[in-house]
């Protein structure tokens, strides 16, 4: 049975900027573990010689020519930003 | 003092040259307007799906083929998780586990030496965008415009043991991709960037020492210098006794300083994984055998072909095929004139000095090849005077003019008329009746004094051959 700790929990929620607490912690770490036991059982089966599968969808890349074509305005793009002016993004200041 | 040999590890950024983005059709236009060439799919918006740019598929290949690199018919798209604020979607659409090429090589020649240094992959990925940090307000201000933009990153093995070794390679590399015409290799506009990844070790020691990763290496000069001053910061370290530390340090190119910038406890763990939204890469066999059918000649090849077909050394030869446009330049005005060496001279001294002075590439002139041949021939033939030559060679690049027909529309053509040439040095010896007496007494160095003179007189078109024979005639 997988086990994963709740110190791992936190790395991963810290990488997610999530702040669970301990309650949290715990729950998370009994269903991470669950989940990955779960997935475990795949490893009980022998893969020798079968090719990785990434998707379940087999079709071929569906590739675009190089043609530049602007689909939205500056004023589109900035519409639902939090916080913008005319021209950019504006986000707290990061260095 | 144990002696050191440093370990050199790059990783190539190469914007490709395509016209919209890799997972979408906005511009790459560099310098546009901020936030203009952006869309839902390059923005991060929920809901979109991106699709592969088929010529950025092509040239990643080509790149890789150029470099002996083993191009997979299948590859990957993989999601590499971090936030930042120029990364809308929270995450980068690189390869990870099956990039597009792997085992590649590239042979560099430092101090006659020549190295093979080894290619590990290179993989397609999403290029972020760009913040602008204000120093007045409390804010920084983002701009997607580069969000999205087609890279390859090129990352070579530990081969390189010097800085040398590294722009070696990284000069190498950068003419190829421009010769392929994959990037357009602009380091100041970052089309072309480069992180370095050194560590140091013992002589003699198989391990790996330990490694800081530099960044914002921005130009050939800063990644020499970069590489020598972090392997003398690591010999300080070890020297002292202590360890060098896992970290991401910036150059500072001021103060010619790398700093620290975060260490390992900050690491990031990318958490990769097949992107979900776009299937595997495959690229068909015909395509392949095609782009590698017409694969144009590389720079190792073409120096070498130069130096062989026309007798150029190796210096000149690498000057020469550093730029495509430069080496058909060469070879166009060789064939005018049949005067390879005098063609290398011309070009490596006034052609370069005045593409310098004015900033600009050979492709962005009205000299045409045919008019700097054409000059090589008229100076070899003496119908002017190498310095002449020189003299005008300025306005002959900027109008485009046939040097024939402007040096005898400017009545710049060389005297090599004994007679009209005999006066003038009558002259300068008639008015110099004292240097004439020390000549004689044994300074011969003072013909070059008599040269002068007569030069001055006829405006610099003298034949210099007619002149000195003249003069030794007549004072010896």
């Amino acid at each position: 049975m997988t086990t994963i700790s709740t110190e791992q929990v936190a790395a991963i929620a810290r990488l997610a900027r999530l702040a669970p607490d301990e309650a949290q912690l715990e729950t998370f770490a009994r269903q991470f573990g669950d989940i990955l036991g779960y997935m475990e059982m795949l490893n009980g089966l022998d893969t020798t010689g079968v090719e990785p599968l990434y998707s379940p969808v087999q079709h071929a890349t569906a590739l675009r020519p190089d043609e530049a074509a602007p689909r939205c305005t500056r004023e589109d793009v900035l519409r639902n930003a939090p916080e913008a002016d005319q021209e950019f993004f504006i986000v707290p200041r990061i260095v | 003092m144990a002696l050191y040999e440093a370990v050199i590890g790059l990783e190539v950024h190469a914007q490709l040259r395509t016209r919209s983005k890799l997972f979408c059709s906005c511009s790459t236009a560099f310098g546009a307007a901020p936030n203009t060439n952006v869309c839902e799919v390059c923005s991060g918006m929920p809901g979109v799906l991106p699709v592969p740019n088929a010529r950025a598929v092509e040239y990643a290949a080509r790149m890789g083929m150029a470099v002996n690199c083993t191009v997979n018919p299948v590859s990957v798209f993989a999601r590499k998780n971090y936030f930042y604020p120029d990364l809308p979607k929270g995450y980068q659409i690189s390869q990870f586990e099956t990039p597009i090429c792997e085992h590649g090589h590239l042979d560099i020649t430092v101090n006659g030496q020549t190295r093979r240094i080894g290619i590990t992959r290179i993989h397609m990925e999403d290029d972020a965008g760009k913040n602008i940090h204000s120093a007045g307000d409390n804010a920084s201000y983002v701009d997607l415009n580069r969000s999205g933009v087609p890279l390859i990153e090129i990352v070579s093995e530990p081969d390189m043991r010097s800085a040398e070794e590294a722009v070696a390679y990284l000069k190498a590399l950068h003419a190829i991709v421009v010769y392929l015409g994959v990037c357009d290799g602009n380091m100041e506009e970052g089309s072309f960037r480069c992180d370095a990844n050194v560590s140091i070790r013992p002589k003699g020691q198989q391990e790996f020492g330990t490694r800081a990763e530099l960044k914002n290496l921005n130009s050939f000069r800063n990644v020499q210098r970069a590489i020598e001053y972090e392997i003398a910061r690591q010999q300080d370290v070890l020297e002292d006794g202590d360890a060098v530390v896992q970290e991401t340090r910036l150059y500072d190119a001021v103060k010619n300083v790398t700093v620290s910038m975060r260490g390992k406890e900050e690491a990031h763990d990318y958490r990769y994984f097949p992107d979900p939204d776009l299937m595997p890469v495959r690229i068909a066999a015909e395509d392949l055998a095609r782009w590698r059918a017409d694969l144009p000649e590389l720079p190792q090849a073409r120096r070498a072909r130069l130096m062989e077909q026309h007798g150029l050394s190796e210096q000149d030869a690498e000057v020469l095929t550093a730029d495509r446009a430069l080496a058909d330049f060469f070879e166009a005005a060789t064939a005018v004139c049949g005067q390879p060496k005098k063609v290398s001279n011309m070009m490596q001294g006034a052609l370069l000095r005045e593409l310098n002075q004015r900033a600009v590439t050979v492709d962005a002139i009205a000299m045409r090849p045919e008019a700097l041949g054409e000059l090589v021939r008229i100076v070899e033939a003496g119908l002017i005077s190498a310095k002449i030559a020189n003299d005008i060679f300025g306005e002959l690049l900027e109008s485009g003019a046939m040097p024939e027909a402007f040096v005898k529309e400017r009545g710049l053509v060389q005297i090599s008329d004994t007679s009209a040439i005999e006066t003038a040095v009558d002259e300068a010896i008639a008015e110099n009746p004292a240097e004439v007496e020390a000549y004689k007494g044994g300074k011969t160095k003072l013909i070059s004094f008599f040269m002068g003179q007569i030069m001055r007189k006829t405006k610099g078109k003298a034949n210099p051959a007619l002149v000195t024979e003249l003069l030794q005639k007549k004072l010896g």
